[in-house]
């Protein structure tokens, strides 16, 4: 890093050389999601910027209602129109995604992007055979025949390493362990062969052991198919093991954004500095571990300045007046604090 | 069933399972098959249809036959195995036709309100809101009504016989089959799967038709068949009242109504309707309870 006072450099400069437009296979700018009813507006997303490169993993990391999966559900359109108000722009693979009519919008969720779910149980239909299921999305994006698809099926549960997978195509999904059935659930998100995986909190609901498992095989997916892949997770290991960027979220907005080993190793903000010191990593037994003061803010009533401020332990005058703009203390390194100078100085240090 | 428990979550993913793997269809009929119950009284629901298609061949003698000599006769009577009614007509003959119109009158209006109730719901628990509001308001209004002085108001109003009976009684079952597919969809659509099948890209229809369908049918299922029963019942008293099937047709009901006046001469007699009333009726009872409990994966 360089050991220089580095100046706050503008988002527009940064987007120009680090990530170019033309390459990125997704550009989210200035998304904002605020759910309204009739009482209250809830203010879930406040302006997010973010961009995936084909073929890299980018972990949007944060904790309940942060807004991360908010995020995903928006680049989907999956969230209730009524309800929901989306601003900004979400690019997929050059198409605008808030613009898409219903038909665009059918052949994009599925064919060029998919989403795994947090809970196997409950995503996959209970009624219906894993096998009926892979092969009906085949049938909708790709057509063909039914035993075309169902062949199909079993290539892609073979591809995400379930045993005997021809016997596997007729159970239902309560006959299978957890670990088989988010196997499943990601043998169908591939089974178009999208571009852009979107995966929410995917291992949350598994057990350790399991939990390995299915991110290793993710990982090895996601380079073999060359898919860029969001990756919503709060679990600090889980990111470490799989993403190549990271984004920290708090409050609907992305304090934080870096390669994985620069933002784990040397946080810039203080966020990210409480969320990895409130991790279980070897310290002594005696030590408390240090969890982060206070509580998330209420989204339907964000206060003007850092939406962090309230708990944080480095709190200046500043950063009550307004959100701290994001400063980039080299190319695709951001962070939204005030301290960010200074900070950036004691780290190259 | 489920193998997902005893497993060291180590090899989790790798055990295979011990037990053959059967289908949701291949468990329900192996439950089905080890329930000695269901088994039993199905056959006797079995046992009743046979009797209602084949009654041309089975009864000794013709239902409508009237004799003035020969009325209510004894059990055993020169050949009348369970004597005769107050019109000299052979008895057994008159209950085993009295089947096809319990039988009639049990499964079609709960087909009819299956159908319509059923379809109803769906469309209002998946549109919600104010679809839903219109649907269920209105079905609410059918509900401040008891179910059987609703069936003998409208069958009453629309004058007797066996379609308007009929048709009383499935406007009857359209509102309470209407609820339950109506819950039954508006738990289904909340649930993660229907988003998931959003994400890979399935449009509304495909989602209600595959998706919402496979899940509410077997609870709606299972309700009309508890129906079933209630059905022949409410059948039953509406032809006792003079509202259902016109005599002379065998039913039931009707039969029930007429020998009640001769209790006193022949009383085992006029048990006899009643006897096949409650044991169609809680045959086909006990039956859908059982394939409700095969039904629930779950269990």
């Amino acid at each position: 890093m360089n050991a220089e006072p580095i100046p706050a450099i503008s988002a527009q400069q940064i987007a120009g050389t680090a990530f170019g437009h033309d390459e990125a296979l997704v550009e989210v700018r200035d998304l904002t999601v605020r759910f309204v009813t009739r009482e209250t507006t809830v203010h879930a997303v406040n302006g997010v910027n973010f961009s995936v490169r084909p073929g890299e993993v980018l972990c949007i990391l944060g904790e309940s209602g942060s807004g991360k999966s908010v995020t995903l559900r928006a680049m989907m359109r999956l969230l209730p129109p009524r309800r929901t108000r989306i601003e900004g722009s979400i690019a997929i693979d050059g198409q605008d995604v808030l613009a898409l009519d219903k038909r665009a919008l059918g052949e994009l969720r599925g064919g060029l992007v998919s989403m795994i779910f947090q809970e196997p149980m409950t995503a996959l239909d209970p009624v219906y055979t894993i096998g009926t299921q892979i092969a009906e999305t085949v049938l909708r994006h790709k057509g063909g025949s039914r035993a075309a698809a169902r062949a199909r099926a079993l290539e892609l549960l073979e591809l995400v390493k379930i045993p005997e997978a021809a016997r596997r195509l007729d159970n239902y999904p309560h006959e299978l362990s957890g670990g088989l059935r988010q196997r499943a659930m990601i043998a169908m998100a591939l089974s178009c062969g999208p571009r852009l995986l979107l995966a929410d909190e995917p291992t949350t609901a598994l057990d350790a052991t399991v939990q390995i498992q299915v991110l290793i095989l993710l990982r090895r997916l996601q380079r073999e198919l060359g898919m860029g892949t969001i990756f919503v997770t709060h679990d600090l290991g889980v990111a470490a093991e799989i993403a190549d960027r990271i984004a920290v979220m708090y409050a609907g907005r992305i304090v934080e954004e870096g390669p994985v080993a620069d933002v784990l190793r040397a946080p810039l903000h203080p966020y990210t500095q409480g969320l990895l010191a409130s991790t279980v990593h070897g310290q002594s037994r005696e030590r408390d571990i240090e969890a982060i003061p206070g509580s998330p803010p209420d989204l339907r009533r964000l206060a003007a300045g850092c939406a962090f401020a309230p708990r944080c332990g480095l709190v200046q005058s500043e950063c009550h007046a307004a959100m701290p703009e994001p400063r980039y203390t080299a190319a695709g390194r951001m962070a939204r604090c005030v301290r960010i100078t200074q900070a950036a100085l004691a780290a190259a240090e | 069933m489920s193998q997902t428990a005893a497993l060291p979550a180590t090899f989790a993913d790798e055990t295979s399972p011990a037990e053959r793997v059967r289908g949701y269809w291949g468990t329900v009929g192996y439950r089905l098959r080890h329930d000695p119950v269901t088994l039993f009284f199905g056959a006797i629901v079995l046992l009743i249809v046979l009797m209602a298609i084949f009654a041309p061949l089975l009864a000794p003698f013709d239902p409508y036959k009237e004799s003035v000599v020969l009325r209510l006769k004894p059990w055993g009577y020169r050949g009348h195995t369970l004597g005769t009614d107050e019109l000299g007509r052979d008895l057994l003959s008159r209950l085993i036709y009295g089947a096809r119109s319990s039988l009639l009158m049990g499964l079609v209006p709960v087909a009819i309100a299956t159908f319509l109730g059923g379809t109803l719901g769906v469309i209002g628990g998946y549109a919600g809101r104010r679809v839903n509001a219109v649907i269920m308001r209105t079905m609410d209004v059918f509900y401040a009504f008891p179910s059987v002085l609703l069936a003998v108001a409208i069958s009453g109003a629309m004058g007797g016989g066996m379609v308007n009976g009929m048709t009383a009684l499935a406007l009857v079952f359209i509102p309470a089959m209407c609820r339950v597919a109506e819950t039954a969809t508006a738990q289904v659509r909340s649930l993660d799967f229907i988003e998931a099948a959003r994400a890979t890209g399935a449009g509304t229809l495909t989602i209600v038709r595959y998706h919402v369908l496979g899940n509410v049918l077997g609870p709606v299922f299972i309700y009309a068949s508890s129906l079933v029963s209630v059905s022949i019942l409410l059948a039953s008293g509406l032809s006792f009242l003079g509202l259902g099937v016109k005599p002379p047709t065998p039913d039931w009901g009707l039969m029930l109504s007429t020998l009640r006046q001769s209790i006193y001469v022949v009383p085992l007699s006029c048990a006899l309707p009643g006897a096949a009333i409650f044991v169609t009726s809680i045959c086909f009872n006990l039956v859908s309870d059982g394939i409700r409990s095969a039904m629930d994966v779950r269990l």
